[in-house]
């Protein structure tokens, strides 16, 4: 019980991200998240197929534009959402320690996530030189291939890394140009909507990010089948779930990426291939001649 | 301009005489057996189905239908060699086995041309200049990656997946059997590949030279039949990788088939690419493009330029030209050398391009066919045009995988280009104009995998081949297609 | 004047890559004979050297009239095409036959005259005879984009001209682009051209396909525009047969069966006849010939 000199703490209400607002679910239910003891730590919104399908329209009405940004803004970009993280470390300890994890765990993943930004950041400008090419046809043509951005992505994010596992996932694709609709860990909810204010004041435009929470097994199927998302990630699913992402995946051939098994801590799980996972080989030809 | 009676004639006065390709060189067995383990064996069984001549439809050839044994019989010939000799073999032999096929092919290329203008209907120009040639081209550029893969891809050690099971469609038969068994073979895998049901022989063939290039049995393993013997081999829970080109309706099957595998896989599905000519283009080459675009092989190409966008100043000076030119396409039998158009692959492809060309007309829409006379006996169709059409008609949305054309107008580039993405699909795209900016800006913002700028339907083999969206996964071609067969790993 | 900004620009590979279908297709047999004999019939047989006497030209206007008299049947040629100076003698050399004599005119072949010399040289050999004239434009005003200049020194020639078919030579070898080839075709022509022609045969790049399928294209749109046909003559460089049937495909599928005479398609050549007779009597023999056997004038 609070004594009368004791302040009464002011809790945190955590909402979903889309379109660059933090709406309350459409739906209006929640699920209570509990530390081990069984206490609730905060009310959590059970994102839902509107929800979803809300934030589908704000990724690819952000698409456009997002992915149009120079690779050197885009670069930018993501240093300033590291920048902002790193101003804000101390409530992201305190959430994965409210979370269950050891402090110095938590600040591991806190500097872990800062860091991997830093090193898509540095990305951004980059990868297009390593994996484009200039092709030698035999005709009289210039031939290139570039990549592009595949479009709006859905992103199952790991279940068991609550930021460092979304920060891994969301980072290679937005520094691509891609959009994304992101789904955060059941489990381990609470920095995923921090970050999404981290993202809300460091010039990500609107849309670019959407993240809800939400149960899994209740937007799997949303995040696999909605017709106008071009690749689906997912992250630890079971053999049964996996199977049922990628059938629905097939209803418009979605690029299907498992990132399965992966220990996000890692330095070997941050690479370049990464973000080439939700590109598209665009080749051009232009006749060589007068 | 406009509506001037000032017309051409093309078809009176010199004519060209025929000028059939011989076909005395070639020797075609009356049966063809499955190519399993280096041999040919015949159907576990023994069942036969017929191949046929399109522009004639007589039988060429009764050809062995694989069943699930037969498959299975492929899939472990393919495993022993590749957990045998392919994968203890150095990376430079490998490649000169890929070599050697690719000069044995050049040998024989006018062999091979004839078998597949006969067994497909194309005209001999085409398998003799394209195909054929381009088939070969690949085999030859593959071979040199075999020993050069880590070069490939920075900061990855590469291996082989294992098996590879490969279905490849009747368009283009040998040459998309080069695009499937090069790449992979470079990268150390062994294949079992099926040829379509109308078009085998080509891959039949290509399986003796095999053979005669001595590659160790199993590496390469051949079998013929439809649909179910594709199934099999998708569903063989010993292939580790599936390569599928053919239709977005049958790509999805195979990706939900594969769906709680671990089998990687690569599609290259259908398409209804955008073909926009601004009125700044140069219009004669224009006008090129577009024939090239629609009517190169029957318009049965996935990457068929089969949605005109004229910019509404032009439109009356193309669709004029174009009228003109397809006057002087010259429609019939494959192998006359002269031939620009020939034979609609099957009775089937016949009766779908047939039923789109009722619907366009119910659908309101002009049709417009050039005059040429067409064989009695066959599959044919005439080059067609669709004028008065608009995004909701079908004949703009679907693939018809013929030499049908729907034209549209558009105003501004914004316009052209929103039409132009207005599309499931994702394969490819053609530009034309005199603007380098706006080529920059068109080839940019098209949602394609291959962008045509001031030409149109180019191949080589050294340029990545492969759809956005609904037009499939994964790239064939050049650098980019090595990466559907290796296993990429951390350093 | 037309506005030569409107002309519709040309790309160089697209138009290589149609001229090598044209050359890809396959001519035998019956439709071969009647290529071969139709390209006879459009030939200029030309001599335009420093060193022609009325002698040479005599000689040449005799080969025009006999091609080879040991096959029946041949066509004779289209006309002979000379200097200004040798159109009389040409003229009565072929007396009433219906060869045609061609003069080149205009300070031929740099075009490097006044123009009232250019005029006067036209009306001499009008007036000697010549049923067709063979102009050079000036392509140095040209190539300044003296446009105007060209157009109304061609519309000059051809009213002194007067009954004469007037040809227009580009030199398109000096023009340097294909798109500047199609310009000054349609300067050409709206200025009064009957025919218009690639070259002088007097510099390195002479006819050559792209060329001349740019120039048909020109004249198939102003066709399309105003209902005149405009003829076509490549010249210089065409030597050999095969190329010439070559150059037959290309202008039956670009301008189609109304230009496939001579009174719209030309060739000017000098030893290209003898080529195409070895050819014809080849397919006549079945035995392939020997320059040896055909008249050299």
């Amino acid at each position: 019980m609070a004594t009368a000199a004791d302040r009464v703490p002011v809790a945190k209400t955590y909402k979903i991200y889309i379109d660059g607002k933090f709406p309350r679910t459409e739906s209006g239910r929640y699920f209570a998240l509990e530390d081990d003891d069984g206490a609730t730590i905060a009310n959590i919104c059970r994102g839902s197929r509107k929800d979803f399908r809300n934030a589908v329209v704000a990724a690819r009405n952000a698409f456009g534009g997002w992915s149009g940004t120079s690779a050197y803004l885009r670069g930018q970009i993501l240093y300033r959402i590291a920048e902002m993280l790193e101003g804000r470390q101390e409530q992201f300890v305190a959430e994965l320690v409210q979370q269950g994890l050891s402090k110095r765990k938590a600040r591991n993943e806190t500097e872990a996530a800062i860091d991997r930004l830093i090193y898509f950041a540095g990305w951004s400008d980059k990868y297009q030189q390593v994996f484009s090419s200039v092709n030698p046809v035999s005709s009289s043509h210039f031939n290139f291939s570039v990549l592009e951005s595949t479009g709006v992505v859905s992103i199952i994010a790991p279940d068991e890394s609550g930021l460092l596992g979304l920060v891994s996932n969301v980072a290679p694709a937005i520094v691509g140009g891609n959009t994304v609709v992101v789904l955060a860990s059941e489990k381990l909810p609470l920095c995923a909507i921090s970050f999404a204010e981290v993202l809300h004041s460091s010039d990500v435009p609107g849309g670019v990010v959407n993240i809800l929470t939400g149960y899994r097994a209740e937007l799997t199927g949303q995040f696999s089948s909605h017709m106008d998302v071009n690749a689906v990630i997912y992250c630890d699913a079971d053999a049964e779930i996996a199977a049922s992402i990628q059938q629905q995946a097939a209803d418009n051939i979605k690029r299907v990426i498992a990132r399965v098994d992966v220990d996000w801590n890692k330095t070997s799980a941050q690479h370049p291939y990464l973000i080439r996972d939700t590109q598209e080989v665009k080749t051009t030809w232009h006749p060589i001649g007068s | 301009m406009h509506n001037s009676p000032n017309s051409l004639a093309f078809n009176d006065g010199w004519q060209y005489a025929p000028a059939p390709e011989s076909t005395d060189h070639i020797s075609l067995e009356k049966q063809f057996d499955l190519f399993i383990g280096g041999k040919f064996v015949a159907p576990e069984e023994g069942r036969y189905f017929e191949t046929i001549n399109p522009a004639t439809e007589e039988q060429i050839a009764s050809v062995g239908l694989a069943t699930q044994t037969d498959v299975d019989r492929a899939v472990k010939a393919a495993r022993k060699a590749f957990a045998g000799p392919w994968s203890k073999m150095k990376a430079a032999e490998r490649g000169k086995y890929i070599y050697r096929i690719a000069r044995m092919l050049q040998e024989r290329s006018r062999e091979f041309a004839v078998i597949e203008s006969l067994d497909g209907g194309k005209p001999i120009r085409e398998s003799r200049d394209i195909d054929i040639p381009l088939a070969a081209a690949h085999f030859f550029y593959y071979a040199g990656w075999a020993d050069k893969l880590e070069y490939a891809f920075p900061g990855r050690n590469v291996a082989a997946l294992g098996v590879a099971g490969q279905i490849i469609p009747w368009n283009f038969p040998l040459l998309m059997a080069a695009w499937k068994i090069a790449p992979a073979l470079a990268c150390g895998n062994t294949v079992v590949l099926k040829p379509a049901e109308s078009t085998p022989l080509t891959a039949l063939k290509l399986a003796e030279i095999v053979q005669e290039a001595g590659l160790p049995p199993g590496v390469v393993n051949i079998v013929t039949g439809a649909g179910e013997t594709g199934a099999a081999i998708v569903n063989h829970a010993d292939v580790d990788k599936v390569a599928f080109t053919g239709s977005t309706e049958v790509g999805r099957i195979i990706q939900r088939a594969l769906a709680g595998t671990s089998k990687k896989y690569t599609l290259e599905l259908g398409g209804k690419a955008a073909n926009i000519i601004f009125a700044d283009a140069a219009i004669d080459q224009a006008v090129e493009g577009i024939v090239n675009g629609i009517f190169f092989n029957q318009g049965h190409v996935c990457c068929a330029g089969s949605r005109l966008f004229v910019q509404e100043s032009a439109v009356d000076e193309v669709v004029r030209k174009l009228k003109d030119r397809m006057e002087t396409l010259i429609i019939g039998d494959p192998l006359d050398k002269n031939t620009d158009i020939g034979a609609i692959n099957s009775a089937g492809q016949l009766e779908t391009i047939e039923s789109y060309l009722s619907l366009g007309r119910e659908e309101g829409a002009e049709m417009y066919q050039s005059s040429c006379a067409v064989p009695e006996r066959g599959y044919w169709c005439r080059p067609t045009i669709f004028t008065g059409v608009s995004q909701s008609n079908r004949i703009v949305q679907e693939e018809i995988f013929g030499p049908v054309l729907a034209i549209q107008t558009f105003r501004t580039l914004e316009e052209g280009l929103s039409k132009a993405n207005n599309t499931p699909y994702g394969l490819s795209g053609g530009v034309w104009t005199d603007k380098g900016a706006k080529i920059f800006k068109m080839t940019q913002k098209l949602r394609a995998g291959v962008v045509w700028a001031n030409t149109f339907n180019k191949f080589d083999p050294t340029s990545p081949f492969g759809g956005y969206k609904e037009s499939g996964v994964g790239r064939e071609g050049g650098l980019h297609g090595l990466d559907a067969y290796l296993k990429l790993e951390a350093r | 004047m037309p506005d030569l900004n409107q002309v519709a620009s040309v790309d160089e590979v697209g138009v290589n890559e149609r001229v090598a279908r044209f050359c890809s297709r396959s001519i035998k047999k019956d439709s071969k004979v009647e290529a071969l004999k139709m390209v006879l019939s459009m030939i200029d047989l030309t001599t335009l050297e420093g060193q022609d006497t009325p002698g040479k030209v005599r000689q040449l206007c005799q080969k025009a009239l006999h091609l080879h008299d040991a096959v029946p049947g041949l066509p004779h040629v289209a006309a002979v095409c000379v200097y200004p100076t040798m159109v009389g003698v040409a003229r009565r050399a072929l007396g009433d036959n219906d060869i045609g004599v061609a003069s080149v005119a205009t300070a031929f072949p740099s075009g490097m005259a006044p123009r009232q010399i250019k005029l006067e040289e036209t009306r001499i050999a009008v007036a000697e005879g010549a049923d067709e004239i063979d102009m050079v434009i000036s392509r140095g005003a040209f190539l300044q984009g003296e446009y105007g200049f060209v157009f109304d020194e061609i519309a000059a020639i051809k009213e002194a001209c007067g009954e004469a078919h007037l040809k227009v030579i580009l030199e398109t070898g000096e023009l340097g682009t294909l798109d500047r080839v199609r310009r000054a075709s349609v300067l050409a022509m709206h200025a009064g051209a009957d025919f218009i022609k690639t070259s002088t045969g007097k510099i390195q790049r002479a006819a050559r396909m792209p060329v001349t399928l740019v120039m048909l294209q020109a004249i198939r749109d102003y066709f399309y525009e105003t209902g005149r046909m405009v003829g076509m003559k490549p010249a210089g460089g065409i030597s050999n047969a095969k190329l010439a049937v070559h150059y037959l495909v290309m202008l039956r599928e670009t301008l189609g069966s109304a230009w496939m005479t001579r009174e719209w398609f030309r060739f000017g050549a000098s030893s290209l006849a003898n080529d195409v007779l070895m050819q014809i009597q080849k397919q006549a023999t079945g035995v392939y010939q020997s320059a040896d056997y055909f008249s050299k004038d």
